[in-house]
């Protein structure tokens, strides 16, 4: 486990703890390296929720279970969370937050902080989200400059006053953070590069703008509810034709209907909603009309756990939609690489004329962490359409199976799609031959398109003899036990396109005596995967499926008894 | 002979004196005098042997999911306002599968005529209820006669405010094919309801039964911008009235009121690409 401050900070629905953390992230950005998340209950007002911030001297992008810092918020806000305590825990708070036998059953470390008191003294309740960051930036003793800089950057359009009102709450804090002798210190490291703090749903809506995105339907559902609001916050500034659908079936219909008249269109959702579009994955295959579907995935079955995370869904993506045809399955791990893949998703699409799913989790979306700055190339806005001519054919048989794809309105020629059958011309046939041409031109692609598979990453050393395998959200947790493990002898395979596998993915398993697959779902969904397209031998499965990502101490447990 | 037929022979898959065919010819005609540019046409549709019409119109289609072709119709005009764009189904297709989609886009107003064929029947499945079958109607799943109410298209359009609201008969196809042509050149939402018969599947609502249940009505007497009046009609189910029961041409279509287009019309089609600096620069 590398070496890290873990704050926690716990409150309820409503008390503003998304900008506290945002305030902490970016101020801790430019000092520390720091990742942070946050767990939420599926309730507007009230309940628990909290937020870990991680902060460390070299990049991570995971979470511990334990806890250094805790600070309470409210006297709701303790009972969830023992189990993550250390005998160094200390907590914050107002006496009262924690009962008297509570305090001697844990043998708490507790410090009063009587954030309503020192707000209403400062003016006004509204002030304890800042003198709590004063609070924690003062115990780090972060860059007070940076600190008020974004607190001016957030406060400004509400006027000067506000600024400055908040600015002396922040610095009230600050002196009673700097002035507490800290017991767990984390030593700045030396130098800190400079990095975009971003979660995964800005990384996404950042890499679908960089795709070309001009048309988005959707209907809300959590957690894939977030691209679309980061999209419809950006239609006006990058011409996005945002339209919420009436519900999933019309969304993804909507989206090939948009996609057929030349429009660069996806659906967002999570797993429930995705279930409703399966019938048009099937009708993207068989027009051959591209779509990109993004799905966040949240514990099933049915409404299972709203707003926590798992990686349940990727059977549902792999075989959603009767009959057979050709798909692909980006999973982002990596911040960049949500940015990457959401761009390439489009190009895959529209190149091969097949359905892309972007498959991600509450957890991956909804974390915030470093990333270092890139620029988008425009090679992936490249569109593979056609202006058609009189005798235009839209299923053409092609040596490669691929038909040039018109659009209808440019051109002479006109461009019928079928969800029947269809002939070249794209009218219905049930011609026998013609049907095994057609499922034959359609299939042929699932080859074809591996040209393009994006590869997996090897984390570790070359000559290893232990190989875990992850894909999507699990990237950080795993990179860090590899970075830290004592083992030499064990890497890590990043998968970042889980589905179709190429063969030559099969050559990292070559050397491996023992295959670890680790996924946050209960059955290895990926595992599965791996044995059937590529026959690999799994040789062992670590799984967590109670609703939240794996824990870095979890994860070394678990893994230690797997490696012995 | 219209430009939207075809030049060689097809196959249709209609059964002999099904009302699908006169309903073709009307929409054949509607198209030619409208003077359509034939690339400009787009027909989306869903499954059902009403839904195969865009197979035997020589224009580009999308022909795609039960129930969906109004999803699918509202999308392709809303990336591209120049195409003419007509969403087509039946009764079941239209009113049942894709019923939610029905109410939706009636609210939306896109710019599109929505043809349904109404039968009262599922014709392709082989004879269930539809939505609109009557009370009592025998069919291979209500073998004891249906016993549900049935759905009032065109009342039901009125009370979800559509802007456009005619019911049609095929055996008027001079009639049926104007009041097509009102709702292509309507600018927003226009529903048509068409009665045809279904000869093979429905006994009782045949081509006599719709001929003696409804009237046409007389279009310099009703006057269509009056709402009260149009849903006084559309109740009267003793006899069914044919015509342009309603038309509202102040409200807004989607594709004017739709923040995307309000400040640039340019369809989303005929925009510049994306430039990718200005991506880059949410990098930084
Ligand atoms: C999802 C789905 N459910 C059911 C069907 C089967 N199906 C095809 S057409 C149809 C009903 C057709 O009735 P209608 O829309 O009234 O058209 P008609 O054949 O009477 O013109 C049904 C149930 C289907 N194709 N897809
Ligand atoms: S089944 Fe009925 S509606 Fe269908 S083609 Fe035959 S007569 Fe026409
Ligand atoms: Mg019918």
């Amino acid at each position: 486990m590398k070496e890290s401050l873990s704050i926690v900070v716990s409150g309820e629905a409503g008390q503003g703890l998304a900008t506290i953390e945002e305030f902490l992230v970016e101020a801790l950005s430019m000092e520390y390296y720091v990742f942070t998340s946050k767990e939420v209950m599926s309730r507007v007002r009230g309940g628990n929720n909290t937020f870990e911030l991680r902060v460390a001297t070299s990049p991570i992008h995971s979470l511990r279970k334990t806890i250094d810092y805790l600070f309470l918020l409210n006297n709701n806000s303790f009972y969830r969370l023992p189990k993550r305590l250390l005998p160094t825990t200390v907590v914050f708070g107002e006496d009262a937050f924690v009962s008297v036998e509570e305090k001697e059953k844990y043998s708490l470390k507790y410090e009063i902080l009587e954030l309503t008191k020192l707000a209403k003294e400062a003016g006004s309740r509204m002030f304890a989200n800042t003198i709590l960051f004063g609070y924690i930036a003062g115990m780090l003793e972060l860059n007070v400059k940076v600190a008020e800089h974004l607190i001016t950057k957030r406060f400004i359009h509400r006027g000067e006053p506000i600024v400055a009102d908040n600015i002396s709450a922040f610095t009230k804090g600050y002196e009673l953070g700097l002035a507490y002798e800290a017991t767990l210190k984390l030593k700045k490291p030396a130098s800190v590069p400079p990095f975009k703090v971003i979660d995964g749903n800005t990384a996404l809506g950042i890499g679908l703008l960089g795709g070309g995105i001009n048309y988005l339907s959707s209907y809300p559902m959590s957690p894939g509810t977030s691209v679309m609001m980061y999209l419809t916050n950006k239609a006006d500034e990058f011409g996005v034709l945002v339209e919420q659908a009436e519900d999933e079936i019309a969304a993804l219909n909507m989206a090939l209907g948009a996609s057929y008249a030349g429009a660069r269109s996806m659906v967002t959702t999570s797993g429930g909603g995705f279930a409703l579009m399966t019938e048009a994955v099937s009708l993207a295959g068989i027009i051959e009309t591209p779509a990109v579907i993004h799905v966040a995935q949240r514990p099933g079955p049915a409404t299972g756990l709203p707003t926590r995370t798992e990686q349940g869904d990727l059977n549902l993506v792999v075989y959603a939609g009767h009959g057979e045809f050709p798909r692909i399955i980006l999973s982002p791990g990596k911040l960049e690489d949500g940015v990457l893949l959401a761009q390439k998703a489009f190009w895959l699409a529209d190149k091969y004329q097949v359905p892309v799913f972007i498959l991600s989790d509450q957890y991956w979306l909804e974390s915030l962490g470093q990333m270092t700055s890139f620029e988008l190339s425009e090679q992936y806005m490249e569109s593979f359409t056609v202006i058609s001519d009189k005798d235009y054919k839209r299923y053409q048989l092609t040596d490669d199976g691929i038909s040039p794809r018109a659009i209808p309105g440019f051109g002479e020629g006109f461009v019928k799609v079928d969800s029947d059958e269809h002939d070249e011309s794209g009218q219905i046939t049930e011609d026998f031959d013609v049907r095994i041409a057609m499922q034959n031109k359609r299939m042929n692609k699932r080859e074809l398109l591996l040209a393009d598979y994006q590869d997996a990453e090897l984390i570790g050393p070359k000559n290893y003899k232990k190989l875990l395998v992850g894909w999507g959200s699990t990237y950080g947790v795993l990179k860090e036990f590899i970075e830290t493990t004592s083992l030499s002898d064990v890497a890590y395979l990043y998968v970042k396109q889980p589905f179709p596998l190429p063969t030559s993915l099969k050559s990292y398993f070559d050397q491996a005596q023992q295959v670890v697959v680790v996924e946050n779902n209960y059955t290895g969904q990926f595992a599965n995967i791996l044995t059937l397209e590529l026959g690999v031998n799994v040789t062992d499965r670590v799984n967590k499926y109670n609703g939240e990502p794996f824990f870095i101490e979890e994860l070394n447990e678990q893994l230690g008894e797997v490696l012995k | 002979m219209s430009k939207f037929d075809f030049k060689h022979d097809i196959d249709i898959a209609w059964c002999p004196g099904c009302g699908n065919f006169p309903l073709r010819t009307a929409i054949l005609k509607a198209l030619e005098e409208l003077n359509l540019d034939q690339t400009q046409v787009v027909f989306s549709s869903g499954i059902g042997q009403a839904a195969k019409m865009p197979q035997y119109i020589d224009a580009s289609y999308f022909n795609g999911l039960h129930g969906r072709g109004l999803s699918v119709a509202q999308a392709i005009q809303s990336v591209n306002p120049k195409l003419v764009v007509i969403a087509e189904g039946g009764d079941g297709d239209m009113y049942g599968e894709g019923g939610n989609h029905f109410l939706h886009n009636v609210r939306r107003n896109p710019n599109l005529a929505h043809i349904v064929h109404n039968n009262m029947i599922y014709g392709l499945t082989k004879g269930q209820g539809s939505p609109t079958s009557p009370k009592g109607l025998k069919t291979t799943t209500q073998v004891s006669g249906v016993y549900n109410e049935p759905l009032n298209p065109v009342a039901l359009a009125l009370a979800l405010g559509a802007s456009f609201v005619g019911r049609a008969f095929t055996g008027d196809v001079e009639k049926t094919k104007e009041i097509i042509k009102a709702a292509i050149a309507h600018e927003g939402y226009a529903i048509v309801d068409i009665f045809h018969p279904c000869v093979t599947y429905n006994k009782v609502n045949t081509f006599a039964w719709y001929k003696n249940n409804s009237y046409w009505l007389n279009q310099e007497e009703h006057n269509a911008q009056d709402f009260g009046a149009a849903m006084n009609l559309a109740l009267n189910q003793e006899k069914f009235a044919l015509g342009i029961l309603y038309q509202n041409k102040e409200k807004t279509p989607f594709h004017k009121a739709h923040p995307y287009y309000v400040n640039d019309s340019t369809p989303l089609v005929d925009r510049p690409k994306r430039d990718i600096t200005k991506v880059n620069a949410l990098l930084k």
